[in-house]
């Protein structure tokens, strides 16, 4: 280019450049989460990016699709996971990496890459952070990290002139821990779709009541109200006996084995809706069936990281957030259905159309937990 | 039963809505996303190349700087700050050196004040024509950033010796540019205009793309002094040159949303709400047209800032005052912006946008700065004079 030109060219992005408009720099979203002795991550990278550092779009059509990243995932993880380093009061953790999703931002498609930090000793004091992603390729990339622990969220952003950062874990009270102990709980019946399945399975019936060869809605709420606490009552009872067993280390059983029981345990009471032989004794099946999902619940607790000194803690906390999760359900649930139960959209549609479903997704998940592969994405 | 059915549908949906996370896409062949620069463009190609070249000569300040200007003129062209970072990286053995080589020095100060490091890139550029006089991109760096700091005397020397060394009619735009806010905007626009005649040399030998940043200035010029007719004559002229450029049509866009004319708006930035100055404009419209997108692109636009925030980005404080008055309704976060903005950035627009959200808020005393501003220069604006009266009519 001849001086003349560049100065024309420069000029002309005078305007266009001073006002700083933009798409949006790069930025990739880690969250870390301290829970017990598990420090479990989430990193969110601009495939943008991704394509600059390693190239992604294969055929160079300018499309990145999801089989071309799919090909890419483990160089992915390679990549990003050599670029960043966890310690735990001054001992390297090892970083795993999960199976990868995808995620949109506001500039677009990014990857989701799970992943744990296996640290030698549970981080007490502090946790250390160093982060070099694209740091050589692009200078203005930050790395914008949300760390939880112990019922606090701390935030900092990373960049090529703070690329090491290190985090206080301040020791929560024992009431911040029982806090993020309850918030577990709610999570997980929140995202545990075969715990809310079997919930809602055994719960659809409650406005309607069996006479051969029909369901015909209840007369009043009063009698709704009584099924849904005698199911949900049993169901609470019984998991209960079965989380905290599992969790004191009291019985243990294979968890393939719970995991296809609880599927083959939601199969059985969708099924129930459309063939009925279980009539007003659902709360037996709920019972029953209750002890096997205790089981899977615990697993989840003990996956967190079981505190040492506080496990009664963590069990209380985990054990009411579950309960307080699913009495929103039912909660949200049982005004809807007492309101419909006269519709045939509900007795057809929800109660034999939505069982039917509920019990085939339910089958699907039993042959995945039976066989060991992966059909449905949640 | 019709309500039930919807009460029962807008559960099931918001539970939907609230577990929406990552995803496993359907097949394979789903699209994720599209670049910009495909591998296969000859632009995309011709980056690679230099890249792949670079890498093997990482100390050749030559190909270096190629490679940092190519990536810069894409940010003009696709608007996107990415490249500013992946232009820095190319310099990166010299960035902090003291006295790197004068075009390195050059090209960093360019990425410098992208970033808003006005300063910096200053003491760069000073530096630089120190050494290289006669380095007419480094004057007409200093040029701009000067008018940006409404250091006008310093403009009009860049300008000068701009107009020496390049282009007559960037010469001749650059210093109407000071002119025109330094209280001669009827001399400035007349010369300018003059200038830009199709008959006249100085535009019949200009190219394209200096054609249109002069006319962008002639236009600017002729708005601010009220003639509209002749502000429009040059915004289309410009557009009709044909070429990509964002800076352009964000202002013609705010000339037809000052003009009352929204739906144009929607109609010349369709399918450019990937840059954040140009979706603020199309909010702006599809608000005053009612517009179905609106409540879409708004969701959006106040996203981008979000994320910006979140990076501890300052650039966008004008966009994002106009944005948060005239949809947000928050008037006291739009002066602060607005506030901020004019501490770093003191161009007529910076001004308006500071004026307005004083006069929304109802506080006169804030928008103390841009009135002295005014004052200090001269500068004639039909749009600023009529705020700064209405500001002073208040108690």
């Amino acid at each position: 280019m001849t001086p003349c030109r560049a100065l024309v060219a420069l000029l002309l992005w005078l305007g266009m450049a001073l006002p700083a408009l933009a798409h949006k720099p790069s930025d990739s979203y880690l969250s870390l989460r301290v829970v017990g002795a598990t420090v479990s991550g989430q990193w969110d990278i601009a495939l943008r990016d991704l394509d600059h550092a390693i190239g992604l779009d294969a055929d160079g059509n300018g499309e990145i699709t999801w089989g071309e990243l799919r090909a890419r995932h483990g160089e992915i993880a390679a990549h990003a996971l050599a670029r960043l380093s966890v310690s735990a009061d001054g001992a390297a953790c090892t970083l795993r990496a999960g199976d990868q999703q995808v995620d949109q931002h506001t500039d677009g498609a990014y990857t989701v890459l799970p992943f744990t930090a296996e640290c030698p000793l549970p981080p007490t004091q502090r946790l250390t952070l160093a982060y070099r992603l694209f740091a050589d390729l692009d200078p203005q990339h930050r790395g914008l990290l949300r760390l939880e622990a112990a019922g606090l969220t701390q935030t900092a952003i990373f960049s090529p002139q703070a690329a090491s950062q290190s985090f206080e874990l301040k020791t929560a009270s024992h009431w911040t821990q029982f806090i993020s102990y309850v918030e577990e709980g709610v999570w997980h019946i929140w995202i545990g779709f075969d715990h809310i399945l079997f919930l809602l399975s055994l719960l659809l019936p409650a406005v309607l009541v069996w006479q051969r060869p029909r369901w015909l809605p209840v007369a009043d709420f009063r009698a709704a109200f009584i099924d849904v606490l005698k199911i949900v009552t049993s169901f609470t009872v019984a998991h209960s006996i079965t989380l905290s067993l599992a969790t004191l280390g009291l019985v243990s059983l294979p968890s393939r084995l719970v995991e296809s029981a609880i599927a083959a345990s939601v199969v059985v009471v969708a099924l129930n809706n459309v063939f009925s032989w279980l009539h007003s004794r659902r709360w037996v099946a709920a019972f029953l069936f209750g002890l096997l999902h205790g089981f899977g619940f615990a697993s989840v607790l003990i996956d967190l990281g079981l505190p040492q000194g506080t496990l009664a803690l963590a069990l209380v906390g985990f054990n009411l957030g579950v309960e307080a999760g699913q009495l929103a359900i039912v909660a949200a649930f049982l005004p809807l259905a007492y309101a419909l139960r006269h519709t045939l959209f509900y007795r057809r549609g929800v109660l034999i159309g939505g069982s039917l479903l509920i019990a085939l997704v339910a089958a699907i998940w039993l042959a995945e937990r039976l066989f060991g592969f992966k059909l449905l994405p949640f | 039963m019709r309500r039930q059915l919807c009460l029962g549908l807008i559960v099931l949906w918001s539970a939907a809505a609230a577990l929406a996370a990552p995803y496993i896409p359907a097949s394979d062949a789903v699209v994720l996303e599209r670049l910009s620069l495909r591998a296969a463009d000859p632009r995309g190609g011709e980056l690679r190349e230099l890249r792949r070249q670079l890498a093997q000569q990482p100390g050749d300040a030559g190909l270096a700087v190629r490679l940092a200007r190519r990536y810069f003129e894409e940010v003009a062209a696709e608007g996107d700050p990415r490249y500013i970072g992946y232009a820095e990286a190319a310099l990166a053995p010299w960035w902090n050196l003291p006295d790197p080589p004068t075009e390195v020095r050059v090209m960093r100060a360019v990425l410098r004040q992208f970033n808003h490091g006005f300063d910096a890139a200053r003491a760069d550029l000073a530096a630089a024509v120190v050494q290289q006089p006669s380095n007419g991109e480094a004057w007409a760096w200093l040029a701009a950033i000067a008018m940006v700091q409404a250091r006008y005397a310093d403009a009009r020397i860049a300008c000068e010796r701009v107009a020496a060394l390049g282009s007559p009619l960037i010469g001749v735009a650059c210093i109407a540019g000071v002119d025109s806010v330094t209280g001669r905007a009827g001399l400035a626009a007349q010369t300018l205009g003059e200038a830009l005649q199709p008959s006249a040399p100085k535009a019949s030998d200009a190219s394209p793309p200096e054609l249109l940043w002069a006319l962008s200035r002639l236009a600017e010029i002729e708005d601010r002094r009220g003639e509209f007719a002749a502000a429009e004559a040059a915004y289309r002229r410009a557009l009709s040159l044909g070429l990509v450029d964002g800076y352009l049509q964000a202002a013609y866009a705010d000339f037809l949303l000052d003009r009352g004319r929204p739906a144009e708006v929607l109609v010349l930035l369709k399918e450019r709400q990937r840059s954040d100055l140009l979706l603020l404009r199309l909010v702006l419209a599809a608000q005053a047209t009612q517009a179905p997108e609106f409540a879409a692109w708004s969701t959006e636009l106040a996203a981008r800032f979000d994320a910006a925030r979140q990076r501890g980005d300052t650039a966008h404080q004008k966009e994002e005052s106009r944005f948060s008055l005239a949809v947000r309704g928050d008037k006291a976060r739009a002066l602060t912006l607005a506030g901020e903005n004019f501490a770093v950035q003191r161009e007529p627009a910076d001004a308006r946008v500071l004026l307005e959200a004083a006069l929304a808020a109802g506080q006169p005393a804030a928008a103390g700065p841009a009135l002295q501003w005014m004052a200090a220069s001269g500068i004639e604006s039909r749009i600023l004079h009529s705020l700064a009266a209405r500001l002073k009519g208040k108690p």
